[in-house]
């Protein structure tokens, strides 16, 4: 593993006078997968939206490659190089799938602004590469408004990759797919940031695909971690069986 | 299918008549008319009816310059822009020989300016606002009604006379209720320099807050009050305030009360012993008006209002003019209606060389209660000629043309 | 003001919230529940009048015949609700949002005319109310005694209406529904049989409020669109669906009013609802008591968004160009108009379209633009032409400032706020006498010499009008316009790669304000004239019916939409009498027969007929 890309340290909020996460730290390493799990109402959301800049914490450290996050806005986070997808996928409806990627492109050129040039004629190689590698070039053409489910879910992992991510947030990846097509995302995605050296943070409700998929799992339960390690290791813990099982007591 | 055919039928028959010319018939002078009558309904559908007889009384005389006349009429909604281009349709399609109509002051004075620029004669009919012959006066636009000026100004002796001290005033927030409050806060003072205005209310035309307002003029404690609401803001204002005491031991003089499209409505309320100008039509038996209210009331069987005698004088000087220049050029036309002179259903109104105002007055009176009904009580007519400012004033204020 | 008058305004402020009050809690319950922004619910209010009008001459000027007849009014209005939803809007609910605006648009012009047909135009004064046409004396002033019982109606109501929402299963279904829509229809209920009870109690609401206003008010026919206005502040400032809030608000809003006549300043009456709902919505931006909706959009996502093809583009510019050459003068005047309302309701469409910001108040623009030019020609003394060529330019200030506030909301309140600002911009523009000459407007606004032909004043109108409309065309499909149009897709997903949403969307406002302002500034002088009508509600609501008539999803439709609608107007006005309710009957079957709009529906039908 190479050095450390995100680096969280006693992260806090509240909401309310109810600390929704309380002292959370860890890391991810560049081409590392750690999955974030825990029951509903962990905190998982909480803490991923600190992450990406849509919560400002309570108190606390989020460090990307040396450099403190806290208090910057999403679209900020993103230009250091930060890319996410969402638990309900966030496309845009009305434009093609290739214009999708190429959005995310333009933006990362900075080349939004201009407003008398068409859009889509620059940029296209490199959206249909990142098409290809999420296998989504033969849908190009199609509106996002009219994509399966699975199909947004893999554009969307395209248009995280169009900034050339170090960093790599996903939220309930595979939710609201089919089981064999949930394995299948998750390993191109893990393919994709291995090769490319890629940390990936993702939050997970499938344990197949957590246990196959990531290379270190941290659990989460009311707000605190209570384990993390090897997949085996978190398998074996009794805390997370309680947690998840809602016995051994 | 058969509904979308008919449908199809029915567009292309609208599509048909809308790029149809209309054949100019040989045999009839048309003119044209414009006016609101959908937003001033309770004036204007009267004033419909007092033209559309003025035209069958003059086609049943044989008409004019051995024609028959046609009123092309069409509604404005009120509005300035859809005025212009409205008068635009009636003189390049229609063919019309001139302009009539109006109601609103910023349509009449819109459609006056569009009558300069085309140098095309324009009879205001009903617009009161006092620009439309003073400040912004033109050499085609000539104007029938008696203004809000020489209204206001009939209703001076009464008020100087009654030699009440605190005054309080409610009008109307925009054009008409301004320049009446304006011209009559300057007429008093000359005749009664000791004069106070101690309170001013404007609410907006058609949504008075009655209450407040008549409980506002009544905190000022007035020993008189000058209001030139009309319609339902008169009304409302007439309810709340005799309902909270407001008009006790308290004159009030109020410009158009007294006309029965805004009289009527307010039945065995009506308030006794308002100064009103208006138009007492049961009462009115000169030969002239006798004439008149006869024929209407057979030909609609309904009393005349003051808007049927607007419509039918409005057409009756639209063709005297035409008699008068013997041509429908526009510039023997304006020669023409300057200094013209006709007969009306109240009298003989002339309009002037000075600056196109026609003389035509109005009744003044107070009103009060008959059958369970208003009316206006010992009224008097003023002549129009009586009630305007000196030559000298006039020309100062009117642009030379 | 002494204590005793301050008391007794703020009595007369509570008396005149209440029918406020009962036609606002009728519109938020049912924009709650259907999303229906319904603009005939002003039209139901003044059918409450009418109806009790006749009817308490009909049962007798006793207190049994009074309250019998106001409250069979308010159900017959009812009833005709439950026609409206049944007969016209059930069968356009899936249709793209707002288009059911333009079909009760269309409701309250056919109302009118109905209401002119039975009622006439004779303002209709009721009685005062039987056994309480007495006044009550308050700190030695008079108030009437109906007054305070109104007072009271207003709390009952609201009380009612909470009992009602919150202990029967019909109002649990309400209030999910207003909460999620999509959750009802999971839930298995009819949610056909909900809305039209829904429009039922909303439609009784307006009618009550109007009944009980028969001895305050005469019936008359300018009730309709003076209320509607009201209602919607109301709605609004309280918070959409909020029923507590819509009480709030129109107890703030009343009692506002009393006070500003009381303390003397009766002129801010016309614009004071309108400066308190713009500082609540800055402030606060779900307006009082109102919560963030669930989902900014509802429906189907908008379909890709196709640039128009080069021939029939060409063929229609040559088309416009030969229309001087069939020598009717009027021709050439129609088609002036036209291409000004073209380029207004285009620069609409840029915003409320491809951008997703709605905008109620886009007459501002348009007529400040217009004033513009005519202040810069006839008080500043520039030539005609260049007058012209600033005017926008200001128009396009005003824009920078309004948009600034008005991209921070989004949905019903961003278009409540632009409505705001119009309004604002209005009242000052209709009193301000010095500069704007007030309600009567500006005269004398001509072209030069070179234009004065209507055939020159026409090509230049078509000129820069279409280079207007060509700009915005192109921007939309410029990365500038993608990014709009991915804001509106899903802002969630702009902020995550990047994009400073709120900077485009200011921008895309500036631009359509600009470009607004210019369609104003040819207006103005090919009339000669302005008015504040430019300006006003009256102003935008054409807008709007434009952008929906033509389609809101597709390029084309607004400039189709501008042509049908101005030359519908014209022409029934010509050719009937009662030519606002044709309007409105003709404006229903497009409505009914193209629920996409006048291009969608005809580019649908194409699809189906082209030979495979």
């Amino acid at each position: 593993m190479n050095g450390v890309v995100l680096r969280v340290d006693a992260l806090h909020k509240a909401f309310g006078g109810v600390q929704a996460v309380e002292d959370v730290a860890f890391a991810v390493s560049a081409g590392e997968l750690l999955a974030l799990i825990g029951p509903n109402g962990a905190g998982k959301s909480t803490c991923f939206n600190m992450l990406n800049g849509q919560l400002e914490p309570d108190g606390g450290l989020i460090e990307f490659e040396g450099r403190n996050i806290v208090g910057m806005s999403p679209r900020a986070i993103w230009r250091l190089g930060v890319g996410r997808t969402f638990q309900i996928t966030a496309t845009f409806a009305s434009l093609s799938v290739r214009e999708n990627v190429q959005m995310a492109l333009y933006s990362h050129a900075g080349k939004l602004t201009q407003f008398l040039s068409r859009f889509g004629s620059e940029l296209r190689p490199e959206a249909d590469a990142l098409l290809a590698q999420v296998g989504m070039l033969d849908q190009a053409e199609r509106p996002c408004g009219v994509l399966a489910y699975g199909d947004l879910k893999r554009v969307e992992l395209a248009m995280a990759l169009a900034n050339q991510p170090r960093l790599l947030l996903m939220d309930e990846p595979t939710a609201g797919m089919a089981p064999r097509e949930r394995v299948a995302l998750m390993e191109l995605a893990a393919r994709l940031a291995r090769a490319q050296k890629i940390a990936v943070l993702f939050t997970e409700h499938d344990m197949d695909v957590v246990f196959s998929q990531a290379d270190r799992i941290i659990v989460l339960d009311r707000g605190r971690l209570i384990a993390g390690g090897l997949p085996a290791e978190v398998r074996a813990n009794r805390d997370v069986q309680a947690v998840y099982l809602g016995s051994g007591h | 299918m058969l509904t979308r055919n008919r449908l199809l039928a029915g567009v292309s028959a609208l599509v048909a008549a809308s790029f149809a010319l209309p054949a100019a018939a040989q045999d009839t002078i048309k003119i044209g008319e414009m006016n609101s009558y959908k937003v001033f309904a309770a004036f204007l559908e009267p004033y419909k009816k007092g033209w559309e007889m003025a035209v069958e009384e003059v086609n049943a005389a044989g008409g004019v310059l051995g024609k028959k006349i046609e009123i092309v009429s069409r509604d404005d909604n009120g509005n300035p822009a859809d005025a212009v281009r409205v008068a635009e349709e009636l003189l390049s399609r229609e063919k019309v020989a001139f302009l009539i109509g109006t109601f609103p002051s910023n349509v009449g004075l819109a459609v006056a300016d569009f009558a300069k620029q085309r140098k095309t004669l324009f009879i205001a009919g009903e617009p009161l606002t006092d620009k439309i012959v003073w400040d912004n006066g033109n050499a085609y636009t000539f104007r029938l009604r008696t203004s809000t000026y020489m209204q206001t100004a009939m209703l001076i002796p009464d008020a100087a006379r009654l030699k009440k001290k605190r005054w309080a005033i409610v009008y109307p927030n925009y054009e008409y209720g301004q320049s009446a409050t304006a011209a009559f806060k300057k007429l008093l003072k000359e005749k009664q320099p000791d004069v106070e205005f101690v309170a001013e209310q404007a609410p907006p035309l058609g949504k008075i807050d009655a209450g407040a307002v008549a409980q506002a003029l009544a905190d000022a404690k007035p020993d008189a009050i000058f209001s030139s609401l009309f319609g339902p803001d008169l009304a409302k204002f007439v309810r709340e305030g005799s309902q909270r005491g407001a008009f006790k031991g308290v004159e009030v003089f109020n410009l158009l009360g007294g006309e029965p499209e805004y009289l009527d409505p307010l039945k065995d309320e009506a308030p006794v012993g308002w100064y009103v100008t208006g138009y007492p039509w049961y009462g009115i038996d000169s030969p002239e008006h006798k004439k008149f209210r006869d024929a209407y009331q057979a030909k609609y069987k309904d009393y005349p209002r003051l808007g049927s005698i607007v419509g039918y004088s409005l057409a009756m000087s639209a063709v005297a003019a035409m008699k008068k220049a013997g041509s429908l050029d526009q510039e023997k036309l304006v020669a023409a209606m300057s200094g013209l002179s006709h007969s009306t259903p109240f009298g003989n109104v002339t309009y002037r060389p000075l600056d196109h105002q026609s003389t035509m007055g109005a009744y003044v009176g107070r009103i009060g209660l008959k059958d369970g009904k208003g009316i206006m009580t010992d009224w008097r007519f003023v002549d129009g000629k009586d009630a305007l400012p000196s030559d000298e004033e006039v020309r100062k204020m009117r642009p030379a043309n | 003001m002494s204590y005793a008058s301050f008391v007794i305004q703020l009595l007369n402020g509570l008396a005149a919230a209440s029918s406020l009050f009962l036609v606002s809690a009728g519109l938020s319950l049912i924009f709650g529940v259907t999303r229906i922004v319904n603009f005939a619910h002003g039209s139901l209010y003044m059918l409450g009048l009418y109806g009790a009008y006749s009817l308490i001459e009909a049962l007798g000027r006793t207190p049994l015949g009074f309250w019998s007849a106001v409250i069979l009014a308010a159900l017959a209005v009812g009833l005709v609700g439950v026609v409206i939803e049944v007969v016209v809007l059930r069968r356009i609910y899936r249709a793209p949002e707002l288009f059911q605006l333009l079909a009760t648009f269309a409701i309250v012009l056919v109302i009118k005319d109905v209401a002119l047909a039975v009622w006439g135009s004779e303002d209709l004064v009721g009685p005062r109310a039987p056994g309480l046409a007495f006044p009550v004396e308050i700190l030695g002033r008079r108030i009437p005694a109906y007054d305070l019982l109104l007072i009271v109606i207003g709390p009952v109501v609201l009380a009612a209406m909470w009992l009602l929402l919150a202990r029967t299963r019909w109002g649990a279904l309400v209030r999910a529904a207003t909460q999620d829509r999509e959750m009802v229809g999971a839930l298995g209920v009819d949610q056909a049989r909900l809305f039209t009870s829904v429009f039922f109690v909303g439609a009784v609401l307006a009618g009550l409020g109007g009944a009980l206003q028969i001895p305050r008010e005469p019936a008359n026919l300018d009730l309709d669109l003076s209320v509607i206005a009201d209602a919607f502040v109301v709605t609004v400032v309280g918070g959409l669906g909020s029923l507590g809030g819509a009480f709030l608000a129109a107890v703030l809003i009343g009692v506002a009013k009393a006070f500003c006549i009381g303390f003397g300043f009766s002129k801010l009456t016309l614009v004071v609802e309108f400066v308190i709902m713009g500082l609540v919505l800055v402030m606060r931006p779900y307006g009082l008591l109102g919560k963030p909706p669930a989902t900014a959009r509802f429906g189907e996502p908008a379909p890709p968004l196709q640039p128009p093809r080069r021939w029939p583009v060409v063929a229609w510019l040559v088309a416009f160009a030969v229309v001087p050459l069939l020598g009717d003068r009027y021709i050439t005047v129609l088609m002036t108009d036209i291409a000004c309302f073209a380029l207004f309701a285009v620069s609409l469409h840029f915003i409320m379209g491809p951008a997703g910001m709605v905008s109620f108040g886009h007459a501002a623009y348009f007529g400040l633009g217009a004033y513009a030019g005519a202040l810069l020609f006839k008080k500043a003394g520039l030539p005609m032409e260049l007058a012209l060529v600033l005017a926008p330019f200001v128009a396009g200030l005003f824009a920078v400032v309004y948009g600034w506030f008005c991209v921070r909301l989004s949905g019903v309140y961003l278009a409540m706020l632009t409505l705001a600002f119009a309004q604002i911009s209005w009242s000052v523009v209709f009193q301000w006498d010095e500069l704007t000459a007030g309600s009567n407007g500006l005269v004398g606004v001509w072209p030069s010499m070179w234009l004065s032909g209507k055939p020159a004043y026409y090509y230049m109108t078509l000129a820069l009008c279409g280079l207007g409309i060509a700009l915005l065309w192109r921007a939309l499909f410029s990365p500038f316009g993608y990014v709009l149009r991915a804001g509106r897709d899903s802002p969630l997903r702009a902020e995550a790669i990047g994009i400073d949403l709120r900077a485009f969307q200011w921008a895309a406002f500036v631009l359509a304000g600009t470009l607004a302002g210019l369609a104003g500034a040819v207006f103005a002088f090919s009339k000669g004239s302005i008015s504040p009508s430019s300006v006003s509600i009256a102003q935008s609501t054409d807008g709007l019916v434009m952008v929906l008539l033509g389609g809101v999803e597709t390029l084309t439709g607004p400039v189709v939409g501008a042509a049908i609608f101005t030359w519908l107007r014209d022409t029934l006005a010509r050719e009937t009498e009662f030519w606002r309710a044709a309007l409105g009957v003709v404006i229903l079957l497009i409505v009914i027969v193209f629920p996409q709009g006048l291009v969608g529906g005809l580019k649908a039908l194409y699809a189906r007929w082209r030979p495979a």
